[in-house]
């Protein structure tokens, strides 16, 4: 059988090394930068579209496409002052001169002052474009040096996304004349293997919907010559059948930026196949935590919020579940991050500790163990969650018992995804807890989730992601200084405040910090994971082969 | 004959219509708005960006108004934008076709040339050794979950022995027919192996009762030979249920060879359509869902005029 198939063909060539098949589990929608946030879009992008700056795996700011980081000290950062008095920020940007888009056309500040138009426009239809949101206006000095006018003081003036080629996308904006037909009618969209759409190392030659992605060397590319002739980014939307392509040899690896393999699969995978791949776990600010719903009047007492903390055994549960790759956490900042703030209340778990609070609030144990209050009532609570992560679905099992334990009675609801983000947390629909991640940007400010104007409530159509409803006029106080103190010192005062708020009265329960789970083939070298946002794909140039 | 398929079209045209309404509203009651879930890790979208989104992708308007201007769009041949995809909805559909047909039709002779072959021979000694084999095979084939079978069919073919590449539809830089043949041999037995358990088991019910048939009896007692009594005599005759076994499952399969199309990476009309409602894209999940349900109705009839071949009686009638 096996001749006959050798001999009819049908059994698969081995492929060259000078490929990488990378698998992931989702597709992108398109390719436009600003239209439809999408990991998997931002992971591929990252290899084809450079951003002016970015944070590097160390969590520091880096030049990409810019000569030099505008900064105060070097007189490229400075306050103004607006004919209304108010002050604002003019921030020189000098892009490097060599850059080119893939085309051969010249990267420079005409795209910049095309892009930060656009994505200036309330009404672009563009969805992650804060930066941009704040730039009145900008000065071209010549092809490689502008000022953006910031219309406040503003400390995202370093961080400055991706440009879109002025060349190929304006004749289309002006053409589409409104955001919907623009949507529609992107090179991006239309036509994504169009090579000036790109200005990385790679750039994208071939794009089969749901399916794969091919990226080869722009042959305009300035930098370190990239180490592959080309990467495929494959989709293979069962994890199961990823590990099974991994092992099969068909796909090369796959990122551990939650777009491949879950945790506990790379886990057992690297027991079964120990000396196969690489398996890389890099820190990262995924933060797994518990909203509590404030609202409900058992959870709007402090002591009680600590008692359900204390009351689980967080260090055993990482050790158990994943190995203790799961790093505790005591606020929404990692410990990696610079504006991390060190002794802040640290809860372990005390469930002798948490009895005494429960008792301190009102709640004595009845006879069959579970807590009552003064009325009798018992002490059960939901917990709200998504199905289909199992890692997350052995947690709340796991803190079910836990919490059972002390007297606690925990329903867990699960659902799909779209009706837990889209319902249940965007109306503040949960009565207990609701269980899930966000993944942050390092020393980004936390207005969504901290800001009182972030609480969803119909007058606000239900935007923002103050879950919990959580009203302290000292953390708005801290958050406006986050956002517009350029003195370091003054900003780190302001977040530790936060954070010291936030460990103290514990509007969300704290867990862990997930880290990535990378799978890379021993020939892979260069591969620097960063634990955040700008992914390691803003280095795939750095991706040789041994 | 005519007025028949006059009548049937006429038909058609009333359950698309009907079927239509039922499915835009059916996912306009699913929990959740796509655009909370894309923008959920979004921390710049402000109530403003949000209701502006909506209002660009129509999300705003209520959901009979969008359902009738749909369907006036629909009239005119424009089926709408996927926003999903960010196409077309004609465009996305294309190629999820064309797989699906690769797909489904290898899948679908290799299924029904095999059922029909195994229920004939298994029809002819009921009880016997032969029959119980393949009785026991056809009970597998039902009883096995396709994803439990795709990714074993993976480790052993793709993983252990690595004769078939494991997913994708080809090789970049090839793409021939061998290299799209290559890729396909999984995926189509997976799903052959699925479907054949069942035709088995009704062709060798009809089988069985048809050669216990008056006509059957005399045809041997006029001394024809067994072959011609089986294929000639009781084959005909057994097909007629057959027939309408396999007509709704061809329908059906169009639109739900999800869990193969998924194990694989071979995005096809199952995964385009199952994409399509839980991201809420009503243009791309009525024209998908429609498209199923036009090739049902298609093959409904198509099987109707088959019985008329059949059984010369039904076409008078």
């Amino acid at each position: 059988m096996a001749a006959a198939l050798i001999a009819a063909g049908v059994v698969q060539p081995a492929r060259a090394k000078d490929d990488l098949v990378i698998g992931v589990s989702s597709f992108p929608s398109m390719m436009h930068p600003y239209i439809n946030p999408e990991v998997v879009k931002s992971y591929t992008l990252g290899f084809a579209l450079r951003p002016v700056s970015a944070q590097d795996a160390a969590w520091n700011k880096e030049c990409i496409l810019c000569a030099e980081l505008p900064t105060l000290a070097n007189g490229m950062v400075r306050i103004e002052t607006r004919p209304d008095g108010a002050q604002a920020l003019a921030v020189t940007v000098k892009l490097k001169p060599d850059q080119k888009w893939a085309d051969g056309v010249a990267v420079t500040t005409a795209d910049l002052a095309f892009t930060a138009k656009v994505g200036h426009d309330p009404l672009s239809g563009f969805t992650n474009n804060q930066t941009w949101q704040g730039v009145d206006s900008v000065d071209i000095i010549d092809a490689i040096t502008a000022v953006m006018h910031f219309a406040t003081v503003n400390v995202l003036f370093d961080r400055i996304p991706t440009l879109l080629p002025e060349h190929i996308e304006r004749p289309i904006l002006e053409h589409a004349g409104n955001a919907a037909d623009y949507i529609k009618a992107t090179t991006y969209n239309r036509a994504p293997t169009t090579p000036g759409l790109y200005n990385g190392p790679y750039m994208i030659t071939d794009y089969r919907s749901g399916s794969q992605i091919v990226l080869e060397p722009n042959p305009y590319w300035p930098g370190k010559k990239p180490g592959f002739n080309r990467i495929v980014v494959r989709t293979i939307e069962n994890t199961a059948s990823l590990q099974a392509n991994l092992l099969s040899g068909d796909v090369d690896m796959t990122p551990g930026e939650g777009i491949g393999l879950t945790l506990d699969q790379v886990l057992t995978m690297r027991k079964q196949e120990p000396d196969r791949f690489n398996y890389v776990f890099r820190d990262s600010t995924a933060y797994l935590h518990l909203d509590t719903q404030l609202d409900n009047p058992i959870l709007a007492d402090v002591r009680v919020r600590r008692a359900l903390l204390m009351a689980l055994d967080r260090k055993t549960m990482s050790d158990k579940l994943v190995d203790g790759l799961w790093t505790l956490a005591d606020a929404w900042i990692a410990p990696q991050d610079p504006v991390y703030a060190k002794g802040l209340p640290h809860y372990g778990y005390d469930p002798a500790g948490a009895r005494t609070l429960f008792m301190q609030a009102g709640w004595n144990p009845g006879t069959d163990g579970i807590l009552r209050d003064a009325k009798g009532e018992k002490f059960v609570i939901e917990l709200r969650g998504t199905t289909g992560i199992r890692l997350n679905e052995l947690f709340q099992a796991v803190a079910q018992q836990q919490l059972k334990a002390v007297g606690v009675e925990v329903n867990i609801k699960n659902e799909q995804p779209r009706a837990f983000f889209g319902e249940t947390l965007k109306h503040r629909a949960f009565t207990g807890l609701a269980y899930y991640s966000w993944l942050f940007q390092p020393s980004y400010p936390a207005r969504q989730i901290l800001g009182i104007d972030q609480i969803p409530t119909t007058e606000n159509n239900w935007g923002g992601s103050n879950y919990m409803d959580w009203k302290n006029p000292a953390v708005e106080a801290a958050l406006k200084v986050t956002e517009t103190e350029l003195d370091p010192a003054k900003a780190q005062m302001a977040w530790t405040a936060m954070q010291m708020a936030y460990a103290q009265d514990l509007p969300v329960l704290p867990l862990f910090f997930r880290p990535e789970a990378h799978v890379i083939p021993k020939w892979l070298k260069g591969y620097r994971p960063t634990g955040h946002t700008n992914y390691a794909t803003l280095h795939g140039e750095d991706w040789q082969t041994e | 004959m005519t007025r028949f398929i006059i009548n049937r079209i006429w038909q058609a045209l009333i359950v698309l219509l009907v079927m239509s309404f039922v499915i835009y509203g059916l996912i306009g009651l699913m929990p959740g708005d796509p655009l909370d879930i894309m923008i959920a890790s979004n921390p710049g979208a402000t109530p403003e960006v949000v209701a502006h989104l909506r209002a660009i992708y129509g999300l705003d308007q209520p959901l009979m108004l969008r359902y009738w201007h749909w369907l006036m769009s629909a009239l005119m041949g424009d089926f709408g934008f996927s926003r999903i995809h960010s196409q077309p909805t004609l465009e996305v559909l294309g190629p999820a076709l064309l797989q699906t047909c690769k797909l489904l039709i290898a899948s679908f002779v290799v299924s029904v040339v095999l059922s029909l072959v195994l229920g004939i021979i298994a029809a002819l000694r009921p009880g016997g050794f032969v029959d119980n084999t393949i009785s026991l095979i056809a009970f597998a084939g039902i009883s096995v979950p396709v994803f439990w079978l795709a990714l074993m069919m993976i480790l052993v073919f793709a993983v252990k022995l690595h004769w078939f590449p494991a997913s994708g539809m080809g090789n970049i830089g090839d793409g021939g027919f061998m290299d799209q043949a290559r890729h396909l041999i999984m995926p189509v037995t997976t799903l052959a192996l699925a479907n054949t358990g069942g035709f088995i088991r009704y062709v060798r019910a009809s089988m069985i009762e048809t050669l216990r048939m008056d006509h059957v009896r005399t045809a041997r007692a006029k001394g024809a030979g067994e072959g011609r009594v089986v294929l000639v005599h009781a084959f005909r005759n057994a097909l007629i249920p057959v027939v309408t076994v396999i007509a709704l499952n061809f329908g059906t399969l169009f639109s739900g060879a999800l869990l193969t199309e998924t194990m694989f990476a071979q995005p096809g009309m199952g995964k385009m359509i199952y994409d399509a409602i839980l991201g809420n894209d009503f243009n791309l999940a009525l024209t998908g869902l429609l498209f199923a349900t036009v090739i049902t109705l298609l093959s409904n009839l198509l099987a109707d005029l088959a019985y008329g071949w059949l059984d010369p009686r039904i076409a008078v009638a």
